[in-house]
């Protein structure tokens, strides 16, 4: 393929802008409010069915990064596709899979989106757009620029948005994708989610580069640094960078300052942080909590709001109650989609 | 005394070239370095440079001049003071011979293949060739292309990407031709960054794109081996059947000539252990031209394990519209009932030069090529082992866990009953390649370990 000729264009490593991001809608705060709950509660009840032995092997929650799958939602297309890691059931439902496919797959269930044969890490969804759902760290980088290509080769305008971690991106072949995207001018948006700590080891003991936006530079892939608790922020970010991709300059990446609040999975014995730096993040920036003083700060009633946390609660409940119902697969499926 | 200029050889396996053009003339001053002709092989073309100055006293070799064979003397070198005069005071035993252009590159190229056709002494008619076809001799190299080139037209989705896949035209001409009819968009040379651009592949494939990955050689596969196993083959389980690849991984695979231990690894067995993948590994012209077709169609990751050494053979390839061979369909080559034999790929060389030698001594074998190893086709050759109630299989990789062990397994299980002897495997000698000619030989299989294996079978 042949590279389009570039000017010489200057590479912006913005910092995030000073000025509070574009305000939204009542529609609009009202929606992220419902699918970053709708995230949290599920994460909540996974946690909980893993307490009880109901979910096996690795479970890794999303609590706390919210903001940022649900704000890159906002400002993606039909059509647009998503791929992230390990810790991906948070992406899963802000593309609109449905909850109980996803906790069924959790608990092994035929009625998972995998049939039960994926797990928490291998859910999929060409419906929506949604590859995977990865668990070799790193891997989906290359595979989302992959996706990338397919767009590039067909025409069709799409934007691969390839989520990864502050981990992964230490991985050698996530600069080999970073170094094809560019030459070949490929529509992705790299999502860089900065949650400070790969595993147990914080970004400030593994990464010599600790501005993420700028490791695209040697690459002249443009990249900025945005607030990943706010929702808005990541929106009005990922706006920018769709919008760049789409008109053919190529790749464009993103770090998301965000933060986790559970451990790395469900073992995580969590000696590597204090409890308290925890708490400080939820205090102060939880990206819910903002969504929701904004909206009562606008007069929303507490009797709306309750509304969707009810609405919320009855389809993770309705998920849980289907997951730990629904049967295994049958052992025929031991057998099938080796093969196709 | 006048200098002889010798016919060089691009690699140790080349026997003989063409000269392709002069690009001094006689009389012309020559300084040490000038490029003086161009030679070619089926391969590549290169510049031969002198490395002696002096002027061009007389071209024995005429531009144009096809089969040269390495070492013949090309022309004469006059030093200085020396006039045409002394042209027949030209030594006659190689003097010096110039050089080839700079030595390979390990990345960039690697030994020209032996120009002599296989010996392709088929015995059998292959059953998914009708009767009366019309054949045309092709090398397996054109086949290959052709087969790419074919279901490229037929299919926009299908794309070839690869280390020096376009504008080099292939490292080993694989797809010669295919920048020039499809464009770049569709014949992508990629950086040399295998693990990224397997994953871009298998990326793309997810999408329904059906990509042709090239690598240069499957050992920079290593590199790529994560999203080759965890990403192709791993997905369409993972995913309950929502999501798989159809993609295609080539290039050469196994020993080629005195390329060390690095660049000289059989990967049959590794591949062949992986559920999810299908493992393609042709010997002649006919089947690397079906089943590359049938690869390319196929909605499954295969892994398509061609061989440097039987790039240059030439073969009989049926001429029909659409020719595909079946994947995971073994080949009888050679019928006979005394021992069976069964290989694939460039094992197949030793396998039929053995029963060759054995047919001298009164010994029937039946030589099986495998063709595909997974899915394995263990009905053809356990269907032999009960006729001659003799196996042994050939593989130039590793015993230890390899193809040949699989097989002895499958026989074991299947047809026990039917052994008259136990299954013997010839194979590569359990070390890393060795590059001195000698020791490569020896680290190889060869015809006489074949034979020496069928008659121990036969107990004779």
């Amino acid at each position: 393929m042949a590279a389009p000729k570039k000017a010489a264009a200057s590479t912006p490593q913005d910092k995030t802008d000073g000025g509070s991001p574009p305000e939204f809608t009542r529609e609009q705060e009202l929606k992220a409010l419902r699918d970053m709950l709708l995230i949290r509660r599920f994460e909540e009840k996974a946690g909980q069915l893993y307490g009880m032995g109901a979910i096996g092997g690795f479970c890794h929650l999303y609590i706390g990064q919210e903001a940022v799958v649900v704000g890159m939602q906002m400002a993606l297309k039909e059509g647009d596709q998503v791929i992230t890691g390990y810790r991906d059931h948070g992406h899963m439902l802000a593309t609109g899979m449905d909850a109980n496919g996803v906790m069924a797959e959790l608990t092994g269930r035929r009625g998972g989106y995998s049939k039960g044969k994926g797990g928490s890490m291998h859910m999929f969804s060409k419906e929506k757009h949604f590859y995977g759902g990865h668990g070799i760290v790193g891997a989906q980088v290359s595979l989302g620029t992959g996706l990338a290509f397919a767009n590039h080769y067909r025409g069709n305008g799409n934007v691969s948005v390839t989520y990864f971690g502050d981990g992964a991106a230490n991985q050698g072949q996530v600069y080999e994708s970073f170094n094809m995207a560019e030459l070949w001018k490929l529509p992705v948006i790299f999502v860089i989610e900065n949650n400070r700590y790969a595993m147990g080891t914080s970004v400030s003991r593994a990464s010599a580069q600790q501005d993420f936006s700028k490791r695209g530079a040697s690459f002249n892939i443009p990249g900025k640094q945005v607030d990943g608790m706010d929702v808005r922020a990541v929106k009005a970010a990922g706006e920018e960078a769709a919008a760049w991709c789409r008109a053919g300059k190529g790749p464009y990446i993103l770090e998301m300052q965000t933060y986790r609040y559970r451990g790395h999975s469900m073992s995580d014995p969590a000696k590597y942080r204090t409890r308290e730096e925890v708490e400080k993040v939820r205090h102060d920036q939880d990206p819910i909590e903002q969504v929701r003083n904004r909206l009562l700060a606008a007069k929303v009633s507490e009797q709306d709001l309750k509304a969707i946390d009810a609405e919320v609660r009855d389809i993770v409940n309705a998920s849980a109650d289907f997951a730990q119902h629904d049967p295994e697969p049958d052992v025929a499926e031991l057998w099938t989609d080796v093969y196709r | 005394m006048p200098i002889q200029v010798l016919m060089p050889a691009l690699s140790p396996t080349m026997e003989k070239g063409n000269l392709a053009k002069w690009l001094k003339k006689e009389g012309e001053t020559i300084k040490s370095g000038d490029v003086i002709a161009e030679i070619e092989t089926d391969k590549a073309t290169m510049e031969v440079e002198a490395t002696d100055e002096g002027t061009l006293g007389k071209i024995l070799i005429p531009e144009g001049t096809a089969d040269v064979a390495v070492n013949t003397p090309i022309a004469t070198i006059l030093a200085d003071g020396e006039s045409a005069a002394d042209l027949a005071k030209a030594p006659a035993p190689a003097a010096k011979a110039a050089e080839s252009a700079p030595p390979a590159a390990a990345k960039a190229e690697a030994p020209a293949p032996k120009a002599a056709p296989a010996p392709q002494a088929v015995a059998e008619p292959d059953p998914e060739v009708p009767a009366g076809t019309e054949m045309v001799t092709q090398t397996i190299r054109e086949a290959l292309r052709d087969a790419m080139a074919e279901e490229m037209r037929r299919d926009a989705d299908v794309f070839v990407m690869g280390e020096e896949v376009a504008e080099y035209q292939g490292a080993y001409k694989v797809t010669q031709g295919l920048l020039q009819e499809f464009g770049a968009k569709r014949v992508i040379d990629t950086p040399i960054t295998e693990h990224g651009f397997a994953g871009v592949g298998v990326g793309a494939a997810m999408t329904g794109l059906k990509p042709i990955v090239e690598f240069m050689t499957f050992n920079f596969a290593m590199q790529a081996i994560d999203q080759i196993i965890n990403s192709a083959a791993k997905t369409l389980y993972m995913s309950g059947g929502q999501m798989g690849c159809s993609i295609v991984f080539r290039g050469p695979n196994g020993a080629a000539a005195r390329v060390a231990a690095q660049h000289s690894q059989d990967y049959s067995a590794w591949y062949s252990h992986i559920p999810g993948l299908k493992v393609v590994a042709p010997y002649s012209a006919a089947d690397a031209k079906g089943l590359l077709k049938a690869a390319i169609r196929d909605p499954n990751p295969v892994i398509f394990l061609e061989n440097e050494v039987l790039y240059g053979h030439t073969g009989e390839v049926p001429k029909l519209d659409d020719f595909i061979i079946p994947i995971g369909k073994a080949r009888i080559v050679r019928s006979g009932s005394h021992v069976t034999i069964v290989s694939w790929s460039n094992g197949m060389t030793y396998a039929l030069k053995a029963a060759d030698e054995l047919a001298k001594d009164g010994i029937e074998a039946e030589v099986i090529d495998l063709r595909t190893l997974r899915p394995m086709d263990t009905e053809t050759i356990i269907n032999s082992v009960k006729k001659t109630g003799r196996a042994v299989t050939v593989e130039e990789g590793w015993a230890q866990s390899g193809v040949g062990a699989e097989i002895a397994a499958r026989i074991m299980e299947n047809a026990f009953d039917y052994l008259d002897a136990p299954v013997v495997r010839v194979s590569g000698k359990d070390v890393p390649m060795p590059y001195a000619a000698n020791l490569e030989k020896l680290a190889l299989p060869s015809a006489a370990e074949v034979v020496e294996a069928a008659k121990a079978v036969c107990y004779r």
